[in-house]
């Protein structure tokens, strides 16, 4: 599994193709629907956004509670596919990198190629695994969404595989 | 209800939900295990550098991956996937019953809340679905199906739903004189659609007859059952291998990623319906099936 430091260059992102079984080092930040809507929202009131996007990994999960002492609770990823219908405008926005499980629509693969970006996919389920992977976790905005809300973590060794790659291949036929 | 049998009832819902979501059955773990060695060998016998060899390596690694993370959830003794579900509870009540159905309720809104809290298991529950969607901060309400039984005593039977699968559930409402291979190919054509959104492998329910409600419901008592344990009726058993079999040509594999197999198990419960009709419910469960049962 080769690894990589985040954020990824335009060259790592273009070097990648589907199936490579990678593992990732850094910042990922973290929605899942309501972030999304809530981000779309913004854009669309041409408002600020509570962190730029540009370069960014976003990682479609919503945590369990945590354990006493530890950095967060269980935190593996949720359905990609729901967020297929803000993903190509997050992308124009300077989102690169998306994070999920399961199959895309074909407009994110063209928002990826247009982008040069990626979608990687993560372990279904395995929350308990992630949770090793994960060493800080800061909140970003919409802290009122609970498990929902956008927050910021720090990883080391995150296994994912490749789904799409910047050439709009993907693993998903 | 007596205090002891509440408290007893209360603390026994409360360690099998929190079991639930750190372990997974024993057959089912099998079955997980002795797909892997299928996808080793699928791995090693494919030609290296093609299509078919990166794609069975991938789902090879799901595999990996999810008996490695049920081996960290249980020494962690945390939720072995963030999605700790939508409670469902099946309560099939005995008729020496001594309690009645609202100290029930009360006592598995307390059991519930006991794991929800000491499993530390996402608050995933909104109250209102389509205008306030408020997280409930607690987990709950639950789904509750009431039913009786014929043997004296109770039994409470629980599910832990997540929901990248319950958003996979699929029902057809076939003809009376539709063939069970038209009822296999309809289960397969709503598995197909669900393809590697709920995570697969999958455990897969079927319910069929009823209204359209109740074979959803029967498609969800079906999870319950242990895998690899066949209806007791014969007809219905050889309706649950054939399905199996077909299931595992859908070519969707772990992860999404494809290969030779898909179900961990697939189990089907019927009832009675009505002339005019044949409802068939599908109901999919990723691979972490967490169910949980009671006894009284």
């Amino acid at each position: 599994m080769k690894h990589y430091r985040l954020p990824l260059s335009k060259e790592e992102r273009s070097s990648l193709r589907i199936y490579d079984q990678i593992s990732l080092s850094g910042s990922i930040l973290v929605g899942r629907d309501k972030v999304h809507q809530k981000l779309e929202e913004l854009i669309s009131l041409g408002k600020e956004l509570p962190i730029s996007l540009t370069d960014q990994v976003i990682y479609y999960m919503g945590p369990a509670r945590k354990k006493e002492g530890d950095v967060i609770g269980s935190c593996g990823p949720t359905t990609s596919a729901r967020m297929d219908p803000f993903t190509p405008m997050l992308m124009d926005h300077g989102l690169m990198v998306t994070i999920g499980k399961g199959p895309r629509s074909a407009s994110v693969s063209e928002a990826i190629t247009k982008h040069q970006g990626l979608y990687l996919v993560a372990f279904g389920g395995c929350g308990a695994l992630y949770a090793g992977c994960v060493k800080q976790m800061k909140p970003i905005a919409f802290e009122e969404l609970g498990p929902e809300a956008l927050i910021e973590i720090i990883v080391e060794d995150f296994p994912v595989i490749v789904g799409i790659d910047s050439t709009g291949n993907s693993t998903f036929l | 209800m007596e205090k002891k049998l509440y408290n007893e009832l209360v603390s026994s819902i409360s360690i099998e939900l929190i079991k639930a979501s750190t372990h997974l059955e024993d057959s089912l773990v099998n079955a997980i295990k002795e797909m892997k060695s299928v996808f080793e060998r699928a791995v090693a016998e494919s030609d290296k550098e093609t299509r078919e060899h990166h794609r069975t390596e991938a789902s090879l690694l799901v595999l990996t991956m999810i008996l490695k993370n049920l081996k960290l959830a249980a020494e962690k003794q945390i939720p072995m996937c963030q999605d700790t579900g939508m409670l469902v509870a099946f309560a099939d009540i005995g008729p020496d019953a001594p309690f009645r159905l609202e100290e029930l309720e009360k006592v598995i809104t307390e059991g519930a809340a006991l794991a929800f809290d000491k499993g530390h298991f996402r608050h995933s529950i909104v109250t209102d679905p389509l205008f306030k969607r408020e997280n409930t901060q607690s987990n709950l309400p639950f789904v509750f199906h009431v039913a009786t039984q014929q043997q004296k005593g109770l039994s409470l039977h629980f599910l832990l739903k997540g929901f990248g699968s319950e958003n996979c559930s699929a029902m057809r409402m076939l003809n009376p004189t539709a063939t069970p291979s038209a009822v296999i190919d309809a289960v397969c054509e709503m598995v197909k659609t669900a393809g590697g959104k709920p995570c697969p492998p999958i455990v897969v329910g079927v319910g069929i007859g009823g209204t359209a409600d109740m074979s959803a419901v029967l498609a969800k008592r079906a999870l319950l059952r242990e895998v690899g344990v066949h209806h007791a009726d014969s007809e219905y058993c050889e309706l649950e291998k054939d399905l199996l079999v077909k299931l595992q040509t859908t070519d969707i594999g772990p992860g999404g990623f494809g290969g030779p197999l898909t179900a961990l198990g697939v189990s089907v419960e019927y009832m009675a319906t009505h002339i005019a009709g044949l409802p068939v419910s599908v109901a999919i469960s990723c691979w972490a099936d967490r169910k949980a049962h009671v006894y009284l």
